[in-house]
């Protein structure tokens, strides 16, 4: 297709659906009647029920039902995919993986974010301070394991480096290491990635929390005589609590569902698949559709928890 | 869930205020004459800043001089090109300008339509009535947390092989050479997040507004368009740009919904494609790399008191 002919179709598309909603709005608004009414409600929810009905309820109840059934889907094999998961030694590898990712990600990226948030908390440079740190945000990851791969770079000990990580190294007199390519430690070079996006996520949001504390329960505080590490541990961490478990929660399901990083920077070699990559590799590679359905079902088994837990919180937050 | 408006700092500088401001400047100075902090501070911004510096100042180096010699180099040697630049966008095997065109044909219809749908569908969920509504509502908002991979091969499944004689979407002759599923799949996954969003700053608008328009004779439709949207644009715009974003930089529904044909691929795609197959093309991957991030970068920038007014609602209180 030529980019002519693909602005065409992008100009029909958004003419099309232009049109049709208006044709329902104007309809809609001719309906006095109460029966009308009840039209009316259908044609504004309608086309997303039946978009959200179709395309998540279906095919979720769907990748259920094959996680129980063989590489093909041609017939039942129980647990056996679970099984495989907890089993096998690559699948195991896998849970490690993701594990580590799970445990470092949230936890690193919203401590450096709250950190950073308090440290330049009223300084001169706040703004521009921050943009710095917000930035990554806007890049793609596929972007941002590139600019990491590239800081990663290997080159033997002798030659010139090209990666600044390895020059670093270089220059205090180590020898050169292979960041990506050396198991365990690569997969905490991958994520320290997503660490290095997400931080300014928990920054903005934490900052923003902690110039919500009133003045004058730090002016209280201060009376009393505290400050520094003790203000910090007493009066800031308890009055943000709410916000550090949104991003907290934000974060570890954004990680979970990691899989471009791992597919561009190592395309999940040298032990560095994770379940959401692995899903992809199962389903679309292998064409093992049983087990990419149960690694898909294990994710979602996983974020659960996390917003059941959140959704309480937040319960509790309003009935306050 | 509920939205707080960020404290905005008082205008007219009475004595409280300056009392403030004068505490502030001091607490800062204090904060920044820990030496530990600030040297803390000063570590986490150039952590944060250099990794992309040093792509940048890359992409703008001579092939031989990024694969020879380190790009910190470059202040003491300093060389200045745009070959790797008119080389990715035209050059032949590389090509991104093609890509470029197929990401942003991805991202427009992508952000529109599923906007579009959950506003007008969160105007249902917050202002009319009807049997099973509150149900419905929590259906929606549960299946926020099922992850996009859990849908895929079934949705798949959909396209290529729909039931009832409907058309093929995905496949042999696919309308519009590909483009449609992913444009469907974008706007699938982003409207229960959207519809819970939306819905919720909806209920910030008091009913009164809403009962008297009612009584007024204007009906929901009126209301939707006259009342609704324009003082819903804050709201919109900041899901657009979460949205834009989103949909810009993702991988993943472009590589399962697009099945990697070069017509409909994004950029992201092409990137991850060259950093696997030339992982040492360092010149032409950093040239590459800033096309890909150079849109998302101004739109995040320009739009970033929505966004960040987005991000926050609902997380911070007290």
């Amino acid at each position: 297709m030529s980019t002519g002919e693909k602005l065409v179709q992008l100009v029909i598309v958004i003419a099309l659906f232009v049109g049709v909603m208006a044709v329902v709005l104007v309809i809609a608004d001719r309906l006095k009647s109460k029966r009308g009414e009840s039209l009316q409600t259908v044609a504004f929810l309608l086309p997303a029920v039946l978009m959200i009905g179709i395309g998540l309820l279906y095919p979720a109840v769907r990748t259920m039902y094959e996680s129980f059934r063989n590489a093909a889907s041609t017939g039942f094999v129980g647990f056996e995919n679970y099984q495989t998961i907890f089993t096998n030694g690559d699948q195991l590898t896998v849970l490690r993986n993701t594990a580590l990712w799970v445990i470092l990600t949230p936890i690193l990226a919203t401590f450096i974010g709250l950190v950073y948030a308090i440290l330049i908390d009223r300084s001169r440079f706040e703004k521009f301070a921050k943009a710095l740190i917000f930035l990554p945000m806007a890049i793609s990851l596929v972007g941002a394991s590139l600019i990491w791969k590239f800081v990663y770079d290997y080159r033997s000990t002798e030659n010139d480096q090209i990666g600044l990580a390895n020059q670093i190294l270089k220059s205090l007199g180590f020898d050169t290491y292979r960041f990506l390519l050396t198991d365990p430690w690569n997969t905490i070079f991958l994520v320290v990635i997503l660490i290095w996006v997400q931080a300014g996520f928990a920054m903005t949001i934490l900052s923003a929390s902690i110039k919500a504390i009133p003045d004058d329960i730090v002016e209280a505080a201060k009376l009393d005589g505290v400050s520094g590490v003790r203000m910090f541990r007493y009066i800031t961490v308890p009055s943000i609590r709410p916000s550090l478990i949104v991003v907290l929660t934000a974060i570890s399901i954004t990680t979970l569902k990691v899989f471009d990083i791992v597919r561009t920077a190592t395309g999940g070699n040298f032990k560095t698949s994770v379940l959401a990559y692995e899903f992809y590799v199962q389903s679309f590679r292998s064409f093992n559709n049983g087990l990419g359905a149960a690694l898909a079902v294990l994710l979602f088994v996983l974020v659960l928890p996390i917003v059941i837990y959140n959704i309480r919180q937040m319960r509790r937050l309003e009935a306050q | 869930m509920t939205t707080t408006t960020p404290q905005m700092p008082t205008t007219n500088v009475d004595g409280k205020t300056r009392r403030r401001a004068a505490e502030a400047a001091e607490e800062a100075h204090q904060r920044l004459s820990s030496p530990w902090a600030s040297f803390a501070a000063i570590i986490i911004a150039v952590v944060w800043t250099v990794p992309t510096l040093g792509l940048l100042i890359s992409s703008f180096r001579p092939q031989a001089s990024v694969q020879s010699s380190g790009w910190w180099t470059w202040f003491t040697n300093p060389e200045f090109t745009l070959e790797n630049y008119d080389a990715v966008l035209q050059g032949g095997n590389v090509n991104l300008g093609t890509y470029f065109v197929n990401t942003a044909v991805i991202t427009i219809p992508g952000v529109i339509i599923p906007i579009t749908l959950a506003t007008m569908a969160a105007y249902a969920f917050a202002w009319m009535r009807f049997p099973g509504r509150d149900t419905l509502f929590v259906a929606v908002f549960a299946l926020q947390i099922v992850p996009i991979q859990v849908t895929m091969i079934p949705l798949l499944k959909l396209y290529v092989d729909p039931p009832f004689g409907l058309p093929q979407l995905a496949g042999g002759d696919a309308p519009g050479g590909g483009f449609y599923t992913i444009w469907l799949s974008h706007s699938i996954f982003a409207l229960p997040l959207a519809i819970y969003l939306l819905h919720n700053f909806m209920k910030e608008i008091p009913a009164e507004l809403i009962e008297a328009a009612r009584v007024d004779g204007a009906g929901h439709v009126k209301i939707f368009t006259r009342i609704m949207l324009p003082l819903m644009t804050p709201a919109i715009a900041a899901f657009a740009i979460f949205q834009f974003l989103w949909v810009w930089n993702d991988l993943l529904v472009a590589l399962v919904f697009g099945g990697g044909s070069l017509d409909v691929s994004p950029l992201t795609v092409r990137l991850a494609e060259l950093s696997g197959s030339r992982g040492e093309d360092w010149h032409l991957l950093a040239a590459g790399a800033f096309v890909s991030l150079i849109v998302p970068l101004v739109v995040f920038v320009a739009g970033q008191r929505y966004f960040v007014r987005g991000l926050l609602a609902g997380s911070v209180k007290g």
